[in-house]
């Protein structure tokens, strides 16, 4: 990555942070769809009620669906504006396709979206559709990470990584166990799975994650691209636990027989899914930050006639 | 040679052609079958009621024909029902109480109570008068409701709010439509028996309410005290079958003689 090779561009990363921003906004209200039983309450697409403009009637489970339908339709809209942006003005080649990956990555998830009303909530393609938009998130935070002044006119301070597992392999493994319990977790919310795999993969999520977070900040803490997500993670990831904990209890535990979605059951699993977003684009951050930073050293096996000096 | 003359690589691309075509041909048809299997599935299901209606059995001779009623209870502390928060929709104003386990003084009402067995391969015409179903106050009215395969359903909304009906059945089409208020009624129908078959509304998630699909005329729901009552059935053994949302089933052998009037209580527990 020519790091250096682009004029940072004030206008076009704050829209990048906008977009990114947004994007979490249309995480939340798609967990409100689905934390309220609400997904199906309009039942066409890609029309709502018939109407491709008209905003019905606002009430019940059609305020959250709705209301879920506009802000995608917005982030659509942003996302076809950066991707075009991004193509124009960037020099750097890597970045016009990663907007371009943006967009059809958003193309998808509409149409994931409409899949699941129009098949009505089937378990996999509901599932996909919770995997794929923060897969987007993190694309989106991404974008906004790259048009940033600190990447793009920061010379990164390098420093070569000889342990092992190595740190690059440890935030990889983050970010591999993270999906692994988003799609269980999606799963289990869409009534295609028992909670108890989500629930059994927590552990194993705290134990990588932690790993990952404390080796970055023991080794790597003068390095503030890393020491920052490493922190973030961290925190986040404990707060993610305790929510998880709280969601299982006010759902699960409480909330079996419930006769609607009550408030508890809604906020827990809402900020769940939430914070769970931002540990997913904190991990990504991390690993993009740990590839830039610290490489990982390898041993060069030079041939024996190669280390006799040269004499001049 | 001449050209009747064949090398053996010919003979063989003979061979391999004939296989190919052979392939090919068995392929269309089986495409083509396949295709005909799925048109005549969905011609059955939509001509089901018609053809029934004409293969119907013998008639059941009133003289003969029986009676088997009783009372449905609730054993033990009948749970408070749940508080229905219906704040989310100004328009709805209903009993704000949940239906999942109704028992005044122990007796269990939304029983859906049907002969399961001992019909044998006895057929029956399906009622031309449908069955109604109505959302009134944001509640589906009734909240169990039993019907014959092919037997129509008037769906009404009697609410100055739009609801959607979205059935989830296990055995039959599943659909999902709105139906803003004043709106004509819909006429909907099932194909194939499915018991406790729910239905639900996604723009207000507290309503829920079962449907029973079953062939037979010899169904019925308890009502507030409890009671069930089936008629005109032809003297037999049979199996009959008690089903709740929430507590599950249970089954209770009874024989009838012609004219009998037999009772069968059943209790519940949780």
């Amino acid at each position: 990555m020519k790091s250096l090779s682009t004029p940072y561009n004030s206008a076009h990363h704050k829209f990048a942070v906008f977009t990114a921003c947004s994007t979490f906004v249309l995480i939340i209200a798609g967990a409100l769809v689905t934390s309220n039983d609400a997904g199906l309450s309009v039942p066409d697409w890609p029309t709502s009620f018939g109407s491709i403009y008209k905003i019905p009637h606002l009430v019940g489970g059609v305020k959250f669906e709705h209301t879920h339908r506009m802000i995608a339709q917005f982030v659509g809209l942003l996302t076809i504006i950066i991707a075009i942006w991004t193509w124009r003005t960037e020099r750097r080649r890597w970045m016009k396709y990663l907007g371009i990956a943006a967009l059809g990555t958003v193309i998808a998830q509409g149409i994931l979206g409409g899949l699941t009303v129009l098949f009505y909530l089937p378990p996999p393609i509901s599932s996909a559709h919770a995997a794929l938009a923060q897969t987007f998130f993190c694309i989106a935070v991404c974008i906004a990470l790259f048009t940033g002044p600190r990447w793009v006119e920061e010379v990164p301070r390098v420093e070569a990584d000889a342990g092992k597992p190595s740190l690059i392999t440890l935030t990889l493994l983050s970010i591999f166990v993270l999906y692994v319990q988003l799609i269980v977790g999606a799963m289990f919310r869409h009534h295609g799975m028992s909670w108890w795999p989500h629930v059994v993969n927590a552990p194993m999520v705290a134990v990588v994650l932690t790993w990952t977070s404390i080796r970055a900040l023991f080794l790597y803490s003068r390095i503030e691209a890393i020491r920052r997500p490493a922190v973030i993670m961290l925190a986040l990831l404990i707060a993610q636990l305790c929510l998880g904990f709280l969601a299982f209890v006010t759902r699960v535990a409480w909330g079996h027989d419930a006769v609607q979605p009550e408030l508890p059951m809604v906020i827990s699993t809402v900020a769940h899914v939430a914070v769970g977003a931002l540990l997913l684009a904190t991990a990504v951050v991390l690993a993009i930050q740990v590839w830039r930073h610290v490489p990982i050293a390898f041993e060069e096996s030079i041939p024996v006639r190669s280390r006799d000096p040269v004499t001049a | 040679m001449g050209h009747n003359t064949y090398k053996k690589g010919d003979v063989m691309t003979t061979k391999k052609w004939a296989a190919m075509r052979g392939l090919l041909s068995f392929l269309a048809l089986a495409l083509l079958l396949g295709c005909s299997k799925k048109e005549n599935t969905s011609e059955e299901q939509a001509t089901s009621p018609a053809k029934e209606a004409k293969t119907a059995s013998a008639p059941i001779d009133p003289a003969t024909a029986a009676t088997v009623s009783g009372t449905v209870t609730f054993g033990g502390a009948v749970p408070k029902p749940q508080k229905i928060d219906m704040s989310q929709d100004q328009a709805c104003k209903g009993n704000n109480v949940s239906e999942t386990i109704v028992a005044d003084s122990g007796k269990l009402a939304n029983v859906f109570v049907y002969v399961k067995d001992g019909l044998g391969d006895r057929t029956f015409d399906v009622p031309k008068e449908p069955v109604t179903l109505d959302q009134k106050g944001c509640q589906y009215h009734p909240h169990v409701l039993g019907v014959m395969t092919g037997q129509n359903i008037e769906i009404k909304n009697d609410d100055p709010t739009t609801h959607n009906i979205h059935p989830t059945p296990k055995d039959n089409r599943e659909w999902n439509e709105s139906q803003p208020p004043k709106a004509a009624a819909l006429e909907k129908s099932f194909a194939r028996e499915e018991i406790m078959l729910p239905v639900k509304c996604n723009q207000h998630p507290w309503m829920k309410m079962y449907m029973s699909v079953v062939k037979s005329p010899f169904f019925a729901v308890t009502g507030a005290d409890g009671k069930y009552e089936i008629k005109g059935l032809p003297p037999g053994d049979y199996t009959l079958a008690f089903v709740q949302e929430k507590l599950g089933a249970q089954e209770q052998k009874v024989t009838l003689a012609a004219k009998d009037s037999k009772t069968v209580d059943i209790a519940f527990k949780q």
